[in-house]
């Protein structure tokens, strides 16, 4: 079984999975990265994004060899030492969640959005958080959270 | 410590501990303390004496309450404790909440019915089944404080007064805070009895009725909120179930051997419905799955086309056998004979699927012995609170242990035990080893439970001056009350009504789905109402205001959503408004929405929905608000979108590619939801907005085209077809 190193949250992980492993499998099961969700495994719901040097990505249809380089993979639990990323701050003054399932994807494709786009305008918004579903329904909460954030806009990293 | 407090000195008792819980008794039994250091011993304290522990309270001032609900999304790790904290009258900065044991003798609510106590987050029941029961053992919780400090203080406890966690003694300017209490925390020989006339009356809530932030939000934001599918205990095996595309067909594994013989695969277990398969990760479980070859056999669904059942549906509403009746006041039959006027229309809705985010799972370690076990599942709980565990195993209800998790959504779904007992199953083969069942995203649709296919037939008879004197709905299709619930119309001044169940089944799997039969029934009647108010050019408000004269709770959402929605004035070109009533869980609700339309894709879009709530006393606004906004955008994909088929029996969908959900550029642009000041006991809320949109949306398409929308979903393909009609 091959040894992979991956860069996860500015930690070097060394995991030993066959190839072709799903990315999100080892994020959650061989990690305990929990906060990255399963929701349809075929890139459809978003409950899975995490950060790939940057850019919001489905870990659900990412296999561990595609990691190998050193690429940065941020995750939720990366995003900030204590939950208190701008992003995540204003996802609680909006009482956002409801069932929460989703809410990781939610925020870091969110934290992508403004970090692409610090003053996105409602269109862009949408456009930019349609692939992550949200079936408790959250989605004028999400709105609001993002427009919040966008207004105290985060720091690049 | 192997004894409750009964059989050890206090000081014995002190010394072990610094936090203690409160079991405020059930009559008979003495209150006692008992340490909540030891977890186990606490539990078994609790299965064994029957007592009520709603409470932790810790010398740092800390609160732990305990909420008996399943957490789901709707608020009630804070919505229930906040009541106790109410009664407590607690510092809710202090306050933490954890879930309770899943004991319903215990925790159970009667809010159910009179058949004893139960745990069960269904129904949107949870804050009417213990807005009581919560309130009570907050009062008695507090009772206890203050005999306590009357005694140490030796003073009368009617001296004493209590304000945001501490004990007052204002004639002698003495203060005490609650966890300075717990060394020489006393429990009364006899707690009193508290009733609803000696708790704090709505006008003096200090929690209730403010907005509080949501008490687990800030772990559902960074990743830390524990889902049953998240957790992993030492040497957990994984298990799979591949289920047949035909409901109920029977199984025959062709390649046995060779599965059992892939590495990491453990077990091959049969199931009357699927073969399961039990594997030393997920990866080589579902890699395991893909390989199972099995023949499957008839079912009942075999042969059955949902798309073609209305037309058998119809038949069997022309004919003259009845069903199930349901309603029946007045004689809806001699209303129509003398009627000026009659309406008769079919209303007809698809299957739709739960889709909640989190795919079913459940985790079980089944002991060495047999005898025993452990459960770790998000469940929305049940009449059994052992989740029918027990019997599966056939071990007593006292050697199952079920360790309630956050829900990803709910919406019925997880107040089915299935998924549950096939991991015990799984579990039972692999003692002494903790068993993690998955369903695949794909397994959730395609072996799902829906909302029924129905089709409902509503006449209606009006006399010379346009009132409706006869009203009569015919409901056929499967479930009971998966269909019927909704079908009666408490609220409307109709003198003759009638209500009847045709049944007809399909052998698909049915399940509440987010307020049940209201959905398709108020979808009927409410725009049969408007088809008449269009028919008649009377407006649809006005029709309602006559209906609802006897009903001035009814009346007051109404005049609400029409003010808010500014009804009178009318909307820009190309858009509508539309409007809808409904109970639901024992709330009252208006909604109003506005559409627009694309002529040439036949894509309605929704503008704006504005709903006015009457649900009593309002425990927490924002969460309400939250609830309506949910419930109401949860209303508009289903509506606009959700569609299950099925073809020779075999769901026809399998994930989020080909059953649509409602995505975030379809939202509308607000929804605003304003609640009827009230002090009558709380309401259900989670079911309330979700039926509204149905009738809402396709009155307003009546009011912009002419044309009427009766069957659900109203995708583009269908409003095209009516307006080309």
């Amino acid at each position: 079984m091959p040894t992979y190193s991956l860069n996860i949250n500015n930690k070097v992980h060394k995991i030993d999975v066959d190839q072709g492993t799903s990315l999100l499998w080892v994020l959650r099961e061989h990690l305990q990265l929990t906060g990255t969700k399963y929701g349809c495994g075929i890139a459809q719901c978003g409950a899975c994004t995490i950060h790939v040097n940057g850019s919001p990505q489905r870990a659900c249809v990412l296999t561990v060899d595609g990691f190998a380089d050193g690429q940065k993979i941020t995750t939720i639990e990366g995003l900030s030492e204590a939950g208190d990323h701008p992003v995540q701050k204003a996802w609680i003054k909006a009482q956002a969640p409801q069932c929460g399932y989703c809410q990781s994807g939610q925020i870091m494709q969110a934290v992508a959005l403004l970090n692409e786009n610090p003053k996105p305008d409602r269109d862009q918004i949408l456009s930019y958080m349609n692939g992550n579903l949200c079936r408790c329904g959250t989605y004028m909460r999400i709105l609001k959270a993002i427009q919040l954030a966008s207004e105290n806009p985060p720091s690049v990293s | 410590m192997n004894m409750p407090l009964k059989s050890q000195t206090r000081r014995q008792f002190l010394k072990s501990s610094s936090s203690v819980a409160l079991f405020i008794g059930v009559s008979g039994i003495l209150p006692q303390l008992v340490s909540c250091k030891n977890r186990k011993k606490l539990q078994e304290t609790i299965n064994k004496q029957r007592l009520t522990a709603w409470v932790e309270l810790a010398e740092d001032g800390h609160v732990t309450i305990y909420n008996p609900a399943a957490e789901m999304g709707q608020g009630s790790m804070t919505s229930l404790p906040v009541l106790f904290a109410e009664e407590m009258d607690a510092d809710w900065s202090l306050v933490k909440v954890a879930f309770s044991p899943q004991e319903s003798a215990i925790y159970g609510s009667d809010g159910w019915g009179p058949n004893g106590k139960v745990m069960l987050s269904a129904g949107s029941r949870i804050t009417f089944g213990y807005y009581s029961i919560m309130r009570k053992a907050g009062a008695q919780a507090r009772y206890i404080l203050l005999y306590s400090v009357a005694k140490k203080w030796n003073v009368p406890i009617t001296e004493l007064s209590t304000e945001n966690g501490i004990v007052i003694h204002e004639k002698e300017n003495k203060s005490i805070g609650y966890g300075a209490i717990v060394p020489f925390l006393e429990i009364p020989e006899q707690l009193p009895e508290f009733t609803e006339d000696q708790l704090k009356s709505p006008a003096s809530f200090r929690l209730v009725g403010k907005d509080l932030e949501r008490t687990e939000i800030p772990e559902k934001v960074n990743g830390k909120a524990k889902f049953a599918i998240d957790l992993k205990l030492p040497d957990m095996v994984y298990g799979v179930l591949e289920r047949g595309k035909v409901h109920g067909a029977k199984p025959i594994i062709k390649n046995e051997e060779e599965i059992l013989a892939l590495d990491g695969v453990l077990k091959v277990v049969p199931f009357e419905y699927a073969i399961g398969v039990v594997a030393t990760t997920l990866s080589k479980a579902l890699a395991a799955k893909k390989q199972l070859e099995i023949e499957w056999g008839k079912a009942i669904a075999s042969g059955f086309n949902s798309q073609e059942a209305y037309g058998a549906y119809e038949k069997i509403a022309d004919q003259n056998k009845n069903g199930q009746v349901l309603t029946e006041i007045g004689n809806t039959k001699s209303a129509f004979r003398s009627a000026a006027k009659t309406y008769t229309a079919d209303f007809k809705n698809d299957y739709v699927y739960h889709a909640q985010m989190e795919p079913l799972n459940a985790m079980v370690k089944v002991m060495e012995d047999k005898q025993s076990a452990e459960v770790w599942v998000g469940s929305q709980q049940g009449f059994d609170s052992k989740l029918g565990v027990p019997q599966h195993l056939g071990i007593p209800p006292e050697h199952v242990n079920i360790n309630l998790q956050y829900l990803g959504g709910g919406f019925g779904r997880r107040s089915m035990t299935d998924f549950v007992l096939e991991c015990t199953s799984l579990a039972a083969t692999m003692p002494g080893i903790p068993v993690k069942l998955l369903w695949t995203r794909e397994d959730d649709v395609t072996y799902g439970a829906f909302r029924p296919l129905t089709l409902q037939r509503l006449r209606a008879s009006t006399d010379t001056n346009g009132k409706i004197t006869g009203f009569s709905h015919i409901v056929v299709g499967d479930g009971g009350n998966l269909v019927a619930s909704g079908i009666k119309n408490e609220h409307y001044d109709i003198a003759n009504q009638y209500a009847e169940w045709r049944e007809v089944s399909q052998g698909i799997r049915l399940k509440h789905w987010r307020a049940v039969g209201h959905g398709p029934n108020k979808f009927a009647i409410e725009c049969m109402l408007d088809e008449i108010a269009h028919d008649q050019g009377i407006d649809p408000v006005e029709l309602r205001r006559r209906l609802m004269s006897k009903s001035p709770r009814a009346l007051a959402t109404l005049e609400k959503a029409v003010a808010m929605s500014k009804w009178n004035e009318p909307s820009i070109a190309g858009r509508a408004k539309g409007m809808a009533f409904l109970e639901r869980s024992g709330s009252l609700g208006t909604g109003v929405c506005e559409i627009s339309l694309d002529t040439k894709t036949g894509k309605i879009k929704v503008h704006h929905f504005w709903n006015a709530v009457d649900a009593g006393v309002i425990v927490q606004p924002d969460n309400v608000k939250a609830q309506m906004e949910g419930g109401i955008l949860m209303g508009i994909s289903s509506v606009l979108y959700e569609q299950i088929t099925i073809v020779d029996g075999a769901v026809q969908q399998s994930n989020f590619n080909d059953y649509q959900i409602l995505r975030m550029q379809d939202i509308p642009e607000t929804v605003e939801t304003e609640m009827i000041a009230s002090s009558e006991h709380p309401q259900g809320v989670g079911e309330s907005g979700t039926p509204l949109v149905a009738c809402a949306i396709a009155n307003a398409f009546l009011k912009l085209t002419g044309k009427p929308l009766r069957h659900l979903p109203f995708t583009p393909e269908r409003v095209l077809q009516v307006l080309q009609a």
